[in-house]
């Protein structure tokens, strides 16, 4: 993809949200386990590593926002959408599947890990048909 | 959409590089709509049209009229 003002910015924001929800995770999941929050703490740490996640899903859009080259935006909007089909229908087949007993639990911010692999579905989709072809 | 922009840029010399730096939009975006995968929208469109000097039916091929010979 062109390195264009938009995608550098898109590039750097999300390079620093993942050292930002790494960071976030790992102090949580220590701070659990040593039992060394609770109350509304509890709930802060709890949630700062999904504000990383969804400052990503903020990068995205402000990337779509900002991008000038119409046909780059074209492609990251397919791109999103071909993740939101593939996250939403592999959240609704498990969720009916886990309904009646037939798979096991799975946490549900695990919807947002399979919409980032969605973006590479997507990638590949722009890809082999035809809006980001023989590039 | 069938469009005449190869041969346009190819007789003034120009690499699809080149074409793209005049219109500010990415290489990508010139392969995309030189090779019919990707229909400008209207704005870029006559900004192709002006860059060339030319009306934008003497660029791009109405879908409605078929070939472009």
């Amino acid at each position: 993809m062109s390195r264009t003002p938009a995608m550098r910015h898109y590039r750097t924001r999300t390079i620093w949200l993942a050292l930002l929800y790494a960071l976030t995770l790992c102090s949580a999941v220590y701070c659990f386990k040593h039992q060394l929050v609770s109350g509304p703490v509890a709930w802060i740490v709890g949630t700062l590593p999904a504000l990383a996640i969804i400052g990503v899903f903020v990068a995205i859009g402000r990337y779509l926002v900002e991008e000038q080259d119409e046909y780059l935006r074209m492609l990251m909007v397919r791109q999103t959408l071909w993740a939101s089909g593939f996250a939403l229908s592999a959240a609704t087949l498990w969720g009916f599947l886990e309904a009646f007993d037939l798979v096991g639990h799975i946490e549900p911010f695990y919807v947002a890990v399979l919409w980032f692999g969605g973006l590479g579905l997507g990638r590949c989709a722009n890809r082999l048909f035809g809006a980001d072809a023989a590039l | 959409m069938i469009n005449r922009l190869k041969v346009l840029r190819a007789e003034r010399g120009w690499s699809q590089g080149d074409l793209a730096e005049r219109l500010e939009v990415s290489r990508q975006s010139v392969n995309a709509i030189e090779t019919g995968r990707y229909d400008p929208s209207l704005p870029l469109a006559f900004r192709i049209a002006e860059l060339f000097a030319l009306p934008i039916e003497a660029i791009f091929v109405s879908p409605s009229k078929g070939d472009a010979a």
